[in-house]
């Protein structure tokens, strides 16, 4: 068993995003290793700057979404993709695009942030994640 | 500087007003850039932060000198071991 960390990030929501990034943050701090595996609307909120401006909710809170980006930016709450950039400078966080919806999409690498470290098939993340003492899909 | 009782406080960072895990975010990277045998405050208003910041002082083997609650917030005092 690995000491490591994997997430399926499936959802593109702010909150979700959140979730994760603080998840992230928290077992890099522990000195986990942390795998982030991108797809679908997970994969779209990482398309280049798209995070500047997304402030989509899950759609069950759709009522809490203004009043919880109100909050954020009042709060001056970091971004989940600075969490997920500070998680990276404090340890060992990988991040792959799924290769399949990178297909469906017509996503190129570059069209990713800068943080995507490689594009994967879910068969070589399965096979890691099969070794993580935590997988969280989300 | 700062003096706790007798220990000297070589630097101290104001994470006030900064969530989880803000603050601890802000201890380890201070720890990263601190000397061996130097001793980090970090102030913190989170309350996430009196579980964590011991538990990760714990985990990365450094030196809890003490938490000091004030008004509204938590001082986190630790020593850099290695």
């Amino acid at each position: 068993m690995a000491d490591r960390m994997s997430l399926i990030v499936f959802s593109g929501t702010v909150d979700k995003l959140m979730a994760a990034s603080i998840l992230t943050t928290g077992a890099a701090a522990m000195g986990m290793e942390v795998e982030l595996f991108l797809t679908t609307w997970g994969l779209e909120a990482f398309r280049k700057d798209a995070y500047k401006t997304n402030t989509r909710v899950s759609a069950d809170f759709q009522d809490y979404a203004s009043p919880m980006m109100e909050a954020m930016q009042a709060k001056h709450v970091p971004s989940w993709m600075e969490n997920l950039l500070g998680a990276r400078e404090i340890g060992d966080v990988k991040v792959f695009a799924c290769s399949m919806t990178m297909e469906l999409f017509g996503i190129k690498h570059e069209d990713l942030e800068p943080i995507v470290d490689e594009v994967t098939g879910v068969a070589t993340f399965v096979e890691r994640a099969k070794e993580s003492a935590i997988t969280l899909f989300i | 500087m700062l003096d706790i009782g007798n220990i000297i406080i070589d630097k101290e960072i104001d994470a006030r007003g900064s969530f989880c895990p803000g603050p601890l975010m802000e201890l380890i990277r201070g720890m990263k850039a601190l000397h061996v045998g130097g001793v980090l405050a970090v102030l913190s208003s989170d309350p996430g932060s009196s579980k964590d910041i011991p538990a990760w002082i714990q985990k990365a083997g450094h030196e809890l000198i003490g938490v000091f609650p004030e008004q509204g917030y938590t001082r986190f005092v630790a020593r850099k071991t290695h």
